[in-house]
């Protein structure tokens, strides 16, 4: 264990926000009631959706598996209680677009019933590392730090790019956000325990804990969890206070100094990012055999009675969490999933929790300020607070032009969508906004552009198909013409050959014949012949008329 | 596309400052210099204050309502206000009210809406408006300066500005000593230009609580001065008959209202800190030109309408390399590659 005060490389950009914290993180971490009723969406991670494991009618056990993963992009889902399988329907979930998608209904029974899939291990540290990361994944483990990518695979792309460096995420940057916070006040000793296992599951032992400075309370517990045990490789590293020092990017380069390449992955660089919340999960599934089955959700937001840390059983709604809370402030209110930088609105609280919610923020619309757009004044405020280091101003500029090409050149991509350019801009400009919308644009245009290269090669594809067989025919009679050709003194003699060729000239000879007269008109009666003329006659004078 | 209409989410949380208040800002911080001119060349700078301002107001308006665009609205950010302000700042202080009037709507019509309006114009509109009167008016903006000894009436009522004088003797083949002795009040005061030096002190004062503010940013005024004088120091070490001293050219004319004020215009300045440096260098190096060499007794209006020009090329070629990219420049090499296609 080591607490000395670490180098650090600070990013560029970023800005102080205040915290609002201190609102939410007074109580402990609060159990939430069963509800009547929990909504469990198939794709809750990034990648493919869960293959459904049960039908309507089921009766499960708490943490039993009621979707597996298809794929290994994907994670597999468990029950959060027991229960009966209601229903698999089309339900709203969580997600901005607000689209509905399939989700197990499932109707707790209140009896709590474990399924006897549930195993403890006694010494997790002595499993080996693939078993391990197997585990992990049949635990449906995803990053709960908001992006819900599937841990396993996270950890197979570690393994095979020989990582060294662990780096646990415990920069809570977001402005109200302290679901980490609180966990690590409470349950400092296994969220080490959940990071030794991570250690082992990827067979290295260096591991950094960054945590923003002036998490006090948080910093101390950890020092204490980590004196207990006997690990020396694990640091905890103090990183300035300063949005997004939480960031992936950011946090990875204030540790070791060390840019992840545009386009990259941690991995590129030899590190691999997990947030706090998972290493809790892992300990979770590792030590109690207990799969993800429920968070913590910080709730919070000047519309709300009183903000707190709840654990939620993923399916709960959000309306649920938030009477728990004290209920709203005022009838018309805001909410957003996430923090107020980041967070996405929906217009729902009907709405399941699921397991990349990281918090509820409850606005008011009194606390919403009118916000009028003035043009882009080119002051700059946005550029030094980018800890992309790209010009907001100018990809602003472009967005607004639609000139695509030119925003890539700027680097649209390499934007984190942090919001820090929007927070500073004096003329109020949704900056984030115009870049959400031109990365969808040009996504939604290569696939466009995908679709018809498909189609184009389809198209070719066709075209070469039919080219080969009017070939394949003409070399058939090209040879046959060859072959009659190449015999023409050997008819004589054989007999068979000249009667086809025989059969062959008559054919011809008819076919000539019929070129000459209309088929339909060649085996008429001298009746129909004259009708014919008069219809003729008759047509000739209407025309001359 | 509609993104305006969207509410920004952001926002919900947060206080923040507004255009409006920049220029307000902006506004309040002019005042010690605006007091000084005063003081000094007397109450027609304040008649040339007024007529710009209702002037630059009027003009914006209608030109909104003819481009049907929110009148009230897009007035309240004060933008106008602050070229109006700045622009008559620049003239001679007895200078006749048509004139004021013609740079105003030159500066606001032209410079300005003519570009697009707030934030698309190149130039400076208020250096527009300035150098299109000096090139048409060179006579009233070299003389209709109030003397600032005429209180005390000496001579006579009106003067040149000393930096005026100064080119033109040295143009007549007077070194600077023999002028000073000819009038030995009028041209040099305790560290700059006879007056000047306390109205330029007046705006160095404001542009600290700018600085300080955080509505500007040191890049470009330091830059410039710097440079300034670092080449009148060269220059007059040089040869200090023929090349005035570098605190003189400092606090002499406009440099220090136009370090400040007028060059860290974010409209018509670069995007990027780096270019800054390079935009203030260059403003220097052009006034300083201009002054010792051009035709113009004060070139910063030209200077800064010169790097106007450079400033497009200024913010390519000083994009900063972006996070995770490698440390060469690849977007230069990948937009050459665009053009020769
Ligand atoms: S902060 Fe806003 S007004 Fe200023 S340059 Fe950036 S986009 Fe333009
Ligand atoms: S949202 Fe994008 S452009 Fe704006 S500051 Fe963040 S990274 Fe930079």
């Amino acid at each position: 264990m080591s607490t000395t005060r670490a180098r650090i490389w600070p990013f560029f950009g970023g800005i102080r926000l205040p915290g609002h914290k201190s609102e939410s993180l007074g109580k402990t971490i609060q159990a939430h009631s069963l509800p009547q009723q929990l909504i469990l969406p198939l794709n809750q991670h990034i990648g493919l959706s869960a293959t459904p494991a049960v039908k309507p009618g089921d009766k499960v056990f708490k943490g039993q598996l009621i979707a597996s993963a298809s794929s290994s992009v994907s994670a597999p889902i468990h029950a959060p209680t027991s229960g009966t399988i209601k229903a698999i329907t089309q339900h709203p979930t969580l997600h901005p677009s607000g689209l509905n998608a399939p989700c197990i209904v499932l109707e707790p029974d209140t009896q709590e019933q474990w399924a006897d899939t549930i195993k403890p291990n006694a010494h997790p540290l002595q499993i080996e590392p693939e078993t391990l990361r197997k585990l992990i994944g049949s635990a449906g483990i995803v990053g709960l730090g908001g992006a819900a990518f599937p841990t396993r695979l996270k950890l197979e792309t570690g393994i095979e790019n020989n990582i060294d460096t662990l780096i646990i995420n415990a920069a809570e940057c977001e402005p109200y956000i302290t679901c980490d916070n609180a966990l690590i006040l409470e349950r400092a000793a296994h969220i080490i325990e959940g990071i030794q296992i991570l250690l082992r599951a990827l067979n290295i032992s260096r591991c950094l804990i960054g945590i923003e400075d002036e998490m006090k309370p948080a910093i101390h517990t950890l020092k204490q969890a980590l004196t207990l045990t006997d690990e020396t490789d694990i640091r905890l590293v103090e990183t300035p206070t300063r949005y997004p020092a939480g960031g992936e990017k950011q946090l990875v380069k204030t540790l070791t100094g060390k840019e992840i390449p545009a386009n990259g992955l941690p991995s590129d660089i030899g590190v691999l990012c997990h947030n706090v919340g998972t290493c809790y999960a892992v300990y979770q599934a590792i030590r109690h055999g207990i799969p993800l089955i429920s968070r913590i959700v910080t709730v919070a937001g000047p519309g709300l009675g009183k903000a707190c840390n709840l654990e939620v059983l993923f399916g709960t709604p959000i309306k649920d969490l938030i009477q728990l809370c004290g209920g709203y402030v005022n009838d018309k209110t805001d909410l957003l999933i996430g923090g107020p930088m980041m967070g996405y609105p929906v217009n729902s609280d009907e709405l399941p929790i699921i397991k990349s919610c990281n918090c509820i923020l409850v606005g008011s619309r009194s606390t919403k300020t009118e916000q009028t757009v003035m043009p882009c004044i080119r002051c700059g405020e946005c550029v030094d607070v980018c800890p992309a280091k790209i010009l907001p101003q100018i990809l602003y500029w472009h967005a607004q032009a639609k000139e695509f090409d030119r925003i890539q050149d700027y680097h649209l991509f390499d934007c984190i969508e942090c919001g820090c350019c929007d927070y500073v801009c004096p003329s109020h400009i949704p900056l984030v906004q115009y870049f959400r919308f031109a990365k969808n644009e040009i996504w939604s245009m290569e696939k466009e552009k995908l679709k018809s290269d498909q189609a184009r090669e389809r198209h070719e594809f066709r075209n070469q198909r039919i080219e080969k067989q009017k070939q394949a025919i003409e070399e058939r009679r090209r040879k046959k013409k060859a072959a009659l050709e190449n015999k023409p003194k050997n008819l004589a003699d054989d007999p068979k050959k000249s009667a086809i060729l025989a059969a062959i000239e008559r054919v011809q000879r008819k076919k000539s014949v019929a070129d000459v007269e209309p088929k339909n008109t060649s085996n008429l009666s001298n009746a129909q012949k004259r009708q014919i003329k008069e219809t003729d006659e008759r047509r000739k004078n209407n025309k001359s008329e | 596309m509609n993104v305006e209409k969207t509410t920004n989410l952001n926002n919900r949380f947060k206080p923040h400052k507004s255009v409006t208040a920049m220029m307000l800002v902006v506004l309040v911080t002019l005042v010690p210099g605006v007091a000084s001119y005063l003081y000094f060349f007397g109450l027609g700078m304040i008649l040339n204050i007024i007529v710009a301002c209702i002037t630059a107001l009027a003009a914006e308006a209608l030109i909104l309502w003819w481009r049907k665009k929110p009148v009230v609205f897009y007035l309240k950010d004060c933008s106008a206000l602050v070229t109006a302000v700045l622009l008559a700042l620049c003239l001679p202080s007895l200078a006749p009210w048509w004139l004021t009037v013609i740079a105003t709507l030159f500066a606001i019509v032209i410079a300005k809406h003519l570009y697009g309006g707030l934030g698309h114009n190149i130039f400076n509109p208020a250096m527009i408006g300035y150098v299109v009167i000096i090139i048409s008016f060179p006579q009233i903006m070299s003389t209709q300066w109030l003397n600032p000894d005429a209180t005390k009436a000496i001579d006579s009522y009106t003067a040149a500005t000393p930096l005026d004088n100064i080119k033109t003797e040295l143009d007549r083949g007077q070194t600077i000593s023999e002028v000073t002795e000819a009038s030995p009040t009028l041209l040099f005061g305790e560290f700059g230009a006879y007056s000047w030096e306390w109205v330029n002190l007046a705006f160095l004062l404001g542009g600290i609580a700018l600085l300080y503010l955080r509505i500007i940013r040191w890049h470009i005024p330091l830059m410039m001065l710097g440079t300034i004088f670092l080449i009148a120091a060269v220059f007059h070490y040089y040869d200090s008959d023929n090349y005035l001293p570098p605190l003189f050219h400092l606090f002499s004319g406009g440099t220090i209202l136009a370090a400040f004020y007028i060059a860290t215009d974010p409209v018509t300045s670069p995007n990027t800190r780096l270019g800054h440096i390079y935009f203030g260098i260059g403003i220097g190096i052009y006034t300083y030109v201009i002054r010792t060499w051009g035709g113009y007794p004060d070139g910063i209006a030209f200077a800064v309408l010169l790097m106007n020009m450079k400033t497009p090329i200024l913010d390519y070629v000083t994009q900063p390399r972006a996070f995770g990219h490698p440390k060469k420049r690849h977007t230069h090499i990948t937009h050459k590659k665009d053009s020769q296609d």
